[in-house]
């Protein structure tokens, strides 16, 4: 069976969430074949043959530097079909996921996203999908055709198993109509550990009373290697830019571990948070929803409990 | 200006969510059905623009009847009319395809919708809708402003914004903070009432994926309460019990 990979990169890095995409590939007993787009350095790319594939066909023009929706699309369609493959595998994404939308066309295949698991293939090919924002799971069959599986993080495990991958520079011919949207800038926000991939998150609401006292919460996150996260009437009220809003309507999250700070646990926030393995809640109401959900839950002052835990946690380092 | 707005018709994003029929069919029981929270950002946007360049809102939503009272509160918050697909949205290429048949039809200079709709999640429509009309789109779009026959956009990605242009026409999925959701007053209420609401038969598509079954997740374990003054311990059970640190 052969599969095809898209992988995505930041700052000339493949992305944690591209190399799950591998390792899911590379499960499912797939001959892996992964597809990078743009400048990146070819040391980095034979790397992938660390986490399970074969070869990488890296389409290098510097037109395809930027994450063009359309462009993408056909890029990974035509190396779909070189290829011969069977399946496509990529991370979901703001950019993997619409791009996924328009291939899925190009190609005729059927596409499932937000896929959680390794395909069930004992009867038929069925794929378990995230719905409800995390409230439920549908069981998918994909049918007998082509099929792209779009996954949602942790599916995978990333293992490390050694050797390079063998590095084909793949140059379709690029039709201008596909660049008819023009990046003019980007904006890229200043913390260190990005929050949809971040393994621990740690989140402030309105408990903290002020965009001032958000020292403590980066703290906290800075001696965890914590991306900072926040609920939907902190970003509302602009103590906090919008992309560190996690809920229903923000950003979903799905870390390790989830840390939150004086955040009383409404539904939508749930939302954005049910697929954290574990969660930690301080709230100084010992009626704050968010206890229901919680693994470790601790009811005190934010203002003395926090400190004291980035203490605790700088101890045991 | 005319802009074609699509909504879904979805669970309250405050629902309990349950199965029926062995598993295989939502349970709409004592559910509240709301416009899809990404599609009435769209839809807010929609009508600003109406407003500030002049121009029409259409309405379009892929659906059953029960569906009509979402339509109309979209009617009663400003959009001109409305187009009801009769079917059942089974997934996204079927929408998708249902959207494009009639965007045809409509000579639109922008299609908006949310980036995803909440109940599936699969944040697919809009570039299916895209490829099939052979036009640019772009999710999930945080701003849109047009000017002349180009719209400006920013885009969130992980971690950050991007800025693009793009000129009409074109196919967005939208989110906060495009506008606020806009809530119908009463002389929009009863406008909406007399407001054109066309039903029309879908086209054939075929279905690309099928449903086997639906499964909730495992219920949490019990919380462990830990003393404010004890952050150790905390450290320790994430450290030796959860192993996450």
């Amino acid at each position: 069976m052969s599969i095809l990979v898209f992988v995505e990169s930041a700052e000339g890095k493949i992305k944690k969430t591209s190399l799950e995409a591998i390792a899911y590939a590379k499960e499912m007993g797939g001959e892996v074949t992964a597809l990078a787009l743009g400048e990146i350095a070819t040391a980095e790319l034979e790397d992938l043959g660390n986490y399970g594939a074969t070869k990488v066909l890296h389409a290098a023009d510097s037109k395809l530097n930027d994450g063009i929706i359309q462009a993408y699309a056909s890029v990974i369609a035509h190396a779909f079909e070189q290829e011969s493959a069977e399946i496509l595998v990529l991370a979901n994404s703001s950019l993997g996921t619409p791009v996924s939308a328009r291939v899925a066309l190009k190609i005729e295949a059927s596409l499932v996203s937000n896929v959680v698991d390794l395909p069930d293939t004992t009867d038929g090919f069925k794929v378990k999908r995230s719905i409800y924002t995390g409230k439920a799971f549908a069981l998918v069959d994909m049918g007998s055709g082509k099929k792209i599986i779009a996954i949602k993080k942790n599916a995978a495990e990333v293992k490390e198993i050694g050797g390079k991958a063998t590095v084909e520079a793949f140059s379709p011919a690029l039709d201008d109509k596909d660049f008819a949207t023009q990046i003019t800038s980007i904006d890229k926000a200043t913390g260190d550990v990005l929050l949809p991939e971040a393994e621990i998150v740690v989140s402030g609401g309105r408990g903290l009373k002020g965009p001032e006292n958000w020292g403590m919460v980066e703290d906290l996150a800075s001696s965890l290697g914590a991306a900072t996260g926040c609920s939907k009437p902190v970003s509302d009220m602009d103590w906090r830019p919008h992309h560190e809003h996690v809920g229903q309507t923000g950003v979903k999250v799905s870390p390790q571990l989830y840390i939150a700070i004086g955040i009383s646990g409404a539904i939508q926030h749930l939302a954005g948070v049910n697929s954290s393995k574990y969660i930690v809640v301080i709230n100084k109401d010992p009626e704050a929803p968010f206890f229901k959900a919680a693994d470790y839950g601790i009811v005190g002052d934010a203002f003395e409990v926090v400190p004291k835990l980035t203490e605790a946690i700088k101890n045991a380092q | 200006m005319k802009i074609l707005v699509c909504i879904t018709y979805v669970p309250d994003t405050t629902s309990k969510i349950a199965f029926t029929e062995g598993d295989t069919k939502f349970d709409k029981s004592g559910v509240q059905f709301i416009i899809g929270p990404y599609d009435d950002y769209a839809l807010a946007r929609a009508v600003e623009l109406k407003e500030a360049h002049s121009g029409t809102v259409t309405v379009l939503n892929v659906g059953e009847a029960e569906t009509e009272p979402i339509i109309r509160k979209a009617l009663a918050v400003g959009a001109d009319d409305a187009i009801r697909v009769n079917a059942e949205p089974i997934d996204s290429f079927f929408v998708a395809k249902q959207i494009a048949s009639v965007a045809k039809e409509g000579s639109y200079d922008m299609i908006l919708m949310g980036r995803e709709s909440i109940d599936f999640n699969g944040g697919m429509v809009h570039g299916m809708v895209g490829e099939l009309l052979g036009l640019p789109s772009v999710s999930p779009v945080m701003t849109l402003e047009i000017e002349g026959n180009k719209a400006k956009m920013s885009r969130e990605i992980e971690g950050g914004k991007e800025y693009l242009e793009v000129d009409m026409p074109f196919v967005a999925g939208c989110q906060e903070p495009i506008a606020e959701w806009k809530i119908p007053n009463m002389r929009g209420i009863m406008s909406a009432r007399t407001k054109p609401l066309q039903v029309v038969e879908p086209v054939d598509s075929d279905k690309a994926t099928v449903l086997d079954k639906y499964e909730l997740p495992p219920s949490k374990g019990e919380i462990k309460m830990i003393d404010a003054e004890n952050m150790e311990e905390l450290v320790k059970l994430l450290k030796n019990d959860a192993k996450v640190l």
